[in-house]
């Protein structure tokens, strides 16, 4: 797989940017985490959040002019979450949870900090944390005073800043107060504290800094002149923090500490001999583009205090995180079966997709993963960036096949089915009886066919009549199962032969009865002309039947995924099913349709998955369903839904066709089988006999079930007790009077247990393995 | 994969009517070989693999062989 093409798909989910209240915030603060925590009673552990990124929790969560509300997008559905609130209820609750130890630096630097506001205070903070040795000196007789004061009286507590406070001196920082750092005279000298220290900061709030004009350069307003990235002053080793309220002087806390920590970071760097300037271009940046599906939300007001002055109870703050949605895209997770089980998300699939691929040596995990994707595009329409995980997964499938890795057991039994409609016993063209050329070739595909073989007569009968120029008819496969499973040699084989067999019957017009057969021979053979037999009896008008048509009451239509973007398809079938009297209801849409479970071959890599994506469906609605792809309907079928096929609308061929049972795959080769005989004897009168089994078989239904869950084949079974009778190479069960017999075919040994009776081999079980095992020699 | 695949089931080979008795056989995929006791004809060398272990085990191996 191309390294710069995963990064290019990477780039497209943009499911890991932070949530808006996360961008919005000075300091990163997870308030999304916190919410979800605090929704589920987790209080220490929102705490353990909180406390990670804010240095003063008691006093920030009082005065903190929560950014993050501003920017909630709970706001578009019943108003913003209330995080300011939320905070104060976690520390009310929690604080006494915060557990913080610093580190401990191989070699402790010194480090003075002039001003004990909250950037002073902060930075000394941070760098004790690291491990460094800070000392804080203040003019004023206490730290803090000006917040104390001036800025918040009403809404800090005087306990609050008691309570940061004492945290931060039992961490170590060693504050000494009614200090003043002057910049000439004095007992506290600047110049000074930069001889004696290994770095300075100066947090001397947003005033003209002019006592320091002799020992640092300022700017022409008389503050001292600062980098804006990292706030290093003319002199090395001096940082300074005045600069967080820009031009105008309104203090903000939130902004005071995240100015004091941008120091600290510089300090900590100039320390470590590290750049002060590598990767720290988006410090201001504020904005997403997380995106969140507000509209599918249904509003919820805040809760509201029952105590406006104690704020919220510990149960209350609970319902107030919980209106945190919490902000996700996960667009495509939320529809897919696919990427539901497997717990993830684009990015990190696509992550985890190219780490398997580029494994040397050792087990390839995510193998299945790859295969069990449908690649059914839902994702792709879903997704607010186009990511398309089945162009991913086809991808790496391909790039499995290509250097041997892709497990055999996977595919082999879809390949194989593939290879039997492709073979001279089930293949064939010809021109229309009495025709020598085709204007139009009809191509059933594989599973009509093997679902509906007499509805397939019955449309060529039709189309034969109707449509002028003789109708040709070609049974084969259109390559989707080897393309789907990622054998690009194979799948071109499909297609050159299914070109020149275009080609020598005078390079008609193809209709196909299959979604799958459209798109493919639509998209990777483009010279072919191509309709679907559904636009096709859209315009030439439906038969008269012998048969009254059953009355049709409400039928939900569900579009095959090959047809998501086929809008000509989707209004045919739509006019053909109400001119028939249906009253036809949708389910997503066909723009949104999901996955039957047959595509990109999941049901054989994954039956989980593959199951998961029909049962998905088939729960999105009581009525009956309408399909107009053969698998679809079959699955549907498989899992208990009640569904019929347009064809069975069109032709009528039983008294309750949405009562039809899956045929199972042994039934569906016997179908195909029988159709392309049939058709031969009776229309081109050619000598062909009905396939006649090797020895008679009797399976009760469950067993039959068994043998088609385990993907074994009726005739391989029948094969096995012939050749089991004929040699007599069997095993006898002395108590029961069993025989069990195995056989080697393909890549599959096949076991059967089974007894001779009077009226035939009754069939007790069957089980395969691809290991072979023999006697050492 | 080693090890025997547990008692030798009630059965005999019905070509040589003789009762399975457990040997050392190969167990072979994609390339790789394993040594493993399994119930077999004594006489004609006929390899009983029941359905808990083509089930089980094997196919625990099969998918881990797969997979490398």
């Amino acid at each position: 797989m191309d390294g710069d093409q995963i990064k290019a798909w990477e780039a497209l989910c943009i499911e890991e940017q932070p949530p808006a209240c996360a961008a919005a915030c000075p300091l990163r603060a997870d308030a999304r985490g916190m919410a979800e925590k605090m929704a589920a009673g987790d209080f220490a552990g929102a705490m353990g959040l909180f406390s990670r990124v804010v240095p003063f929790p008691a006093i920030i969560a009082h005065i903190c002019e929560h950014p993050c509300e501003a920017v909630c997008r709970r706001a578009e559905a019943g108003g913003a979450v209330r995080l300011g609130a939320l905070e104060r209820a976690l520390v009310e609750e929690a604080y006494p949870t915060i557990r913080r130890t610093a580190q401990r630096a191989r070699k402790p630097k010194t480090i003075a900090v002039v001003g004990a506001g909250l950037a002073g205070l902060t930075a000394a903070f941070d760098l004790t944390m690291k491990g460094h040795a800070v000392t804080v000196f203040e003019a004023e007789p206490r730290p803090l005073e000006r917040l104390r004061h001036d800025a918040y009286p009403s809404l800090l507590p005087p306990s609050a800043v008691e309570a940061d406070l004492g945290a931060l001196i039992s961490l170590g920082v060693d504050i000494r107060c009614r200090q003043r750092v002057t910049g000439g005279d004095g007992l506290l000298v600047l110049a000074d504290l930069i001889a004696a220290h290994d770095a300075v900061l100066l947090a001397i709030g947003p005033g003209p800094a002019i006592p320091f004009a002799g020992t640092l350069r300022l700017t022409s307003a008389g503050r001292i002149d600062l980098d804006p990235i990292t706030l290093a002053t003319s002199r090395p080793a001096v940082f300074g923090s005045c600069l967080h309220t820009g031009d105008d002087e309104t203090y903000s806390a939130i902004f005071s500490v995240r100015d004091g920590r941008r120091a600290a970071v510089s300090i900590d760097r100039f320390l470590q001999g590290a750049s002060l300037t590598a990767s720290r271009a988006d410090d201001n940046a504020t904005g997403t583009c997380l995106y969140v599906n507000t509209a599918s939300q249904v509003a919820v007001p805040p809760v509201e205090p029952a105590d406006p002055t104690a704020g919220y109870s510990h149960a209350e703050a609970m319902s107030e995180a919980a209106r945190c949605f919490p902000c996700h895209c996960l667009e495509c997770v939320k529809a897919c079966a696919y990427l539901a089980h497997y717990k993830t998300y684009p990015k990190r699939a696509v992550r985890e997709i190219y780490n398997n691929d580029s494994i040397i040596m050792g087990n390839r995990k995510s193998n299945r993963m790859i295969d069990s994707c449908a690649l059914c595009g839902l994702c792709e329409t879903l997704c607010p960036n186009d990511l398309a995980m089945g162009d991913v997964c086809l991808d790496a499938r391909q790039s499995m096949v290509e250097r041997g890795h892709m497990p055999a057991s996977h595919h082999d039994f879809a390949l194989r089915d593939m290879a039997f409609s492709r073979s001279d016993e089930v293949a064939f063209v010809r021109h229309q009886p009495g025709h020598d050329q085709s204007a139009v070739l009809f191509f059933p595909g594989c599973q009509l066919p093997a679902s509906a073989p007499h509805q397939v007569e019955a449309v060529y009968r039709y189309l034969s009549e109707r449509l002028p120029g003789g109708v040709g008819f070609m049974m084969d496969c259109c390559g989707a199962p080897a393309h789907w499973s990622g054998r690009k040699a194979l799948h071109r084989e499909v297609l050159d032969h299914l070109h020149a067999v275009w080609q020598e019957q005078g390079r008609p017009r193809i209709v196909t009865a299959c979604s799958t057969c459209l798109k493919q021979i639509g998209e990777f053979l483009p010279d072919i002309p191509v309709s679907s037999l559904w636009t096709e009896l859209a315009a030439i008008g439906l038969p008269d039947v012998a048969v009254p048509r059953s009355v049709v009451k409400s039928l939900a239509i569900h579009d095959p995924c090959t047809s998501r973007h086929a809008h000509d398809v989707q209004a045919a079938v739509r006019s053909i099913a109400a001119s028939m009297g249906a009253d036809v209801r949708e389910l997503t849409g066909a723009e949104k349709t999901t996955c039957c479970g047959y595509g990109g071959l999941v049901s054989f890599a994954n039956p989980e998955v593959g199951n998961a994506f029909v049962d998905q469906r088939i729960a999105e609605s009581d009525d009956d369903y309408l399909a107009y792809c053969a698998m679809c309907r079959d699955n549907f079928a498989r899992r208990g839904k009640r569904a019929l096929h347009l064809i069975d609308l069109i032709f009528p061929d039983a008294d309750d066709p949405a009562a039809r049972p899956d045929p199972g795959f042994s039934g569906r080769r016997d179908n195909r089988l029988r159709l392309s005989r049939r058709m031969r004897r009776d229309l081109w009168g050619e000598s062909m006999s009905d396939p006649v089994p090797s020895v008679s078989l009797i399976i009760a239904d469950s067993v039959r079930a068994e043998i088609e869950c385990k993907l074994l084949l009726v005739d391989d079974i029948a094969e096995v007790i012939a050749e089991a009778q004929r040699t007599g190479c069997r095993l006898k069960d002395r108590i029961s009077g069993h025989f069990t017999a195995s056989g080697r075919i393909g890549t599959v040994t096949t076991w059967v247990e089974y007894e001779p009776t009077e009226a035939g081999f009754v069939v007790h079980r069957a089980y395969g393995h691809r290991m072979q095992v023999e006697v050492k020699p | 994969m080693t090890g025997t695949s547990g008692d030798i089931p009630d059965l005999v080979c019905a070509r040589c009517d003789k009762p399975l008795e457990m040997r050392k056989v190969e167990a072979s995929y994609l390339g790789q070989t394993f040594p493993v006791e399994l119930p077999c004809c004594p006489s004609c060398g006929f390899v009983y693999v029941s359905e808990e272990l083509a089930s089980g085990r094997m196919l625990k191996v099969e998918q881990a062989l797969e997979d490398k």
